[in-house]
């Protein structure tokens, strides 16, 4: 009788104790201006959150050193969530209820930013997400904004410059992932419009480690001059090795998903003579001194290399553009207060960033034209401007 | 107090019901806000399918390297049935159970009648098959990014936010765990028992090892997929990231740190694995670290499991302090 008394007092203790230890809530907001932030450092889109946290920690640092914003310091609060959708909705429901940001930037990734959409409608807090597809701006909800080109306008870039060089007939190799979902989707729905049929259409996932089997089925298709590759992170490196390997020989594109040194130092020699749709920034020095942005994207580009000494991506440009918009916006506003620096955010208007120059709206909330895009090449390992 | 009053409390079905129901009825007073009460309600959920999974694990000494895949599959019944076809969340629910409940009978049958851990085996490639599904028919489950759930209806109400998904969570939790303790309790349970202690003794006592074996894993994979279902309709999203396969090791982590044939050392285990790694964030890229430390040295020194390894510690210290019972 006393082994099952003990039994179960302990088992009422150890319950409460799990309890307790997390009882205990985060600091209340007090001065400090709270930007939270989930992003994928981690996993098969690190990618694309490694640059953007670093370019966040980096940026706030040196704000705070200068005096920070309406007076007070920001802080910077931050979850990895991978590219998994269930984590960023744990981490977004402890960034709103537990943190009590004041400002939201990220999720990294188009899957992540989709599953957390109507827990930040529902909360009413703002958010630039700093994913690539359409489906996040359009239609537009009240709080959500993001800095990328979308999926569509890179599909509209592309297929610009397949028919610039004669290419009618193409096919689509594509991430299952949420922007290689989006992007496939938005890709055949605008080929028609360029004159261009997409006459081979395959998927991998997104932790697949081989593509050859359906890079064989493109290949077997007859008479196609450019193969077409929707995805971000590791994939497009497989991809583009795998086409090498099978000496496709047609050309190969990209999306602006791939937009860092690493998928190059990924593919390695594959990648020579892949184009893709991408930012300014990674061609910075290449740009005419008259250029708007000319400023902006080396000023940024030094800052970043110097601080982390590798090469800068247009993702942690994407990040960088997030805070700019959200501190201005904060400075407008005057005040924390969410409405009023949601509506401050939506009122941008000639902001210089490195994705180009943001006119936002209510009915645009990205403010991007195709204009801000740039088709690149790349040569001997580089990037090379070639429109 | 009596006599038999002191001997119902001290009865699991009495006394650790009472102690479960105190507990999540207590705990509320603790979370500060809905983030709290969304892990608290993760922790149950992950509680609902280990009680059920220990049935398997602790008493019937099978283990299923699939469980994930059985929660998998009622979430997504759930969530396809409902989206795609406009069923009725319950009617889903129910279809769901019943259709793992049918699945798991189609592959424990035959495999149970063998001896050894092949059961194991066929539900590691039933759990990955699963994962395959999920991820690849993207048409009707949304693929790797998953896809959004309605919410439950319950006689016209709809049943929404933590606060009321902590009371019914809490609520299915306590049903398990009564429903658990009378199954081992009960005829089924000795043989279970005798099955796990052993085969060839039970059957000759006249035990026929096979069909309680097939019976419980039906019910504990039925558990997994109402469970899902539940999950399912309370995060209004399900994604392919909590079917796979180290979902599935979670699982059987929490079962196995708890304490094996310990119905709450499961509830405990999945307490534990659920809440730790959101105490661990604040360490940054050592999380992960931490996590396997913390796991390994359990494991090494309390090879039983928390729960039946604290129960033998305190009873020891109290009976070299030659302390009273209480």
């Amino acid at each position: 009788m006393t082994r099952h008394f003990i039994k179960r007092t302990l088992a009422i203790l150890l319950t409460a104790a799990a309890a307790l230890a997390f009882g205990a809530p985060g600091a209340p907001a007090s001065e400090t201006i709270r930007i939270g932030t989930f992003l994928s450092v981690t996993g098969p889109a690190s990618f694309l959150g490694d640059p953007e946290l670093k370019t966040l920690r980096m940026y706030i640092e040196s704000i705070n050193k200068d005096g920070g914003v309406l007076g007070r310091k920001l802080e910077l609060v931050h979850y990895d969530v991978q590219h998994l959708a269930d984590k960023a909705k744990t981490a977004i429901k402890r960034l709103i209820e537990d943190d009590k940001v004041d400002v939201i930037i990220g999720p990294s990734t188009t899957g992540t930013t989709m599953a957390t959409i109507p827990l930040v409608e529902r909360a009413g807090i703002p958010m630039i997400s700093l994913a690539g597809a359409v489906v996040i701006i359009n239609p537009v909800k009240k709080w959500v904004f993001k800095t990328p080109h979308t999926d569509r306008m890179a599909c509209a870039k592309i297929f610009g410059d397949m028919k610039k060089r004669g290419f009618t007939r193409i096919g689509m190799i594509s991430g299952t992932g949420g922007f290689g979902k989006s992007m496939r989707g938005q890709c055949k729905g605008l080929a028609a419009d360029f004159g261009i049929s997409v006459l081979a259409d395959e998927t991998y996932g997104p932790k697949d480690s081989d593509m050859t089997p359906q890079l064989t089925k493109i290949k077997n298709t007859k008479g196609l001059q450019a193969v077409l590759n929707p995805g971000f992170g590791q994939g497009p490196a497989i991809v583009t090795k795998n086409f090498r390997q099978l000496g496709m020989g047609m050309s190969l594109y990209q999306s602006h998903g791939v937009a860092s040194k690493k998928y190059i130092e990924l593919a390695g020699a594959a990648a020579e003579g892949v184009r893709l749709p991408a930012a300014a920034l990674l061609v910075a020095d290449q740009l005419a001194d008259n250029d708007p942005q000319k400023v902006v994207v080396v000023g940024y580009k030094k800052a970043f290399e110097k601080r982390w000494g590798s090469a800068v991506s247009t993702f942690g440009g994407h990040a960088y553009d997030g805070l700019q918009l959200a501190i201005s916006a904060i400075a407008r506003a005057g005040s924390t207060d969410k409405e009023k620096v949601r509506a401050e955010i939506e009122k941008t208007s000639g902001y210089i960033g490195t994705g180009g120059i943001v006119h936002m709206s209510p009915d645009d909330h990205l403010g991007l034209s195709l204009s801000a895009f740039r088709m690149l090449e790349i040569k001997n390992g580089e990037w090379t401007l070639v429109d | 107090m009596s006599q038999a009053l002191k001997r119902k409390l001290a009865d699991p079905r009495t006394g650790g019901l009472l102690g479960l129901a105190a507990v999540i009825a207590v705990l509320p007073l603790f979370l500060p806000n809905n983030f709290y009460y969304d892990v608290a309600i993760g922790a149950g959920l992950s509680a609902i399918v280990c009680v059920g999974l220990n049935l398997l694990i602790g008493y019937a000494g099978q283990i299923s390297l699939g469980h994930a895949g059985f929660v998998g599959l009622g979430a997504y019944s759930s969530a396809v049935l409902t989206v795609e076809f406009g069923w009725h969340p319950l009617a889903a629910m129910t279809a769901g159970a019943l259709g793992v409940g049918i699945l798991a009978f189609l592959v424990a049958r035959p495999i149970l009648r063998l001896r050894g851990h092949y059961l194991a085996m066929a539900t590691l490639g039933l759990g990955i098959i699963i994962s395959i599904v999920v991820n690849t028919e993207a048409e009707y489950t949304g693929g790797p990014d998953g896809m959004t759930v309605p919410s439950l209806m319950f006689f016209g109400r709809e049943l929404y936010g933590e606060a009321v998904w902590y009371w019914i969570v809490g609520a299915a939790l306590l049903f398990t765990v009564w429903l658990s303790l009378n199954l081992i309790a009960s005829p089924v349970g000795r043989a279970l028992r005798a099955v796990h202690g052993s085969e060839p003794a039970a059957e000759i006592a006249g035990v026929d090892t096979a069909h309680y074996k097939v019976l419980v894993f039906v019910i504990s994979a039925v558990i997994a997929s109402l469970a899902g279902s539940l999950g399912a309709h309370y995060a209004g999203f399900v994604s392919p990231a909590n079917v796979g396969f180290f979902r599935s090791i979670e699982l059987v982590t929490m079962v196995v740190l708890g304490g094996m044939a310990s119905t709450y050392g499961a509830v405990v285990g999945a307490a534990i694995l659920t809440v730790l790694p959101q105490l661990l964030t604040g360490l940054e890229d050592y999380e992960h670290i931490a996590f396997g430390l913390i796991l390994m040295l359990t494991v090494i020194f309390m090879p039983r499991g928390l729960v039946p390894s604290f129960f033998t510690i305190a009873r020891n210290r109290l009976a070299s302090a030659g302390a009273p019972p209480p």
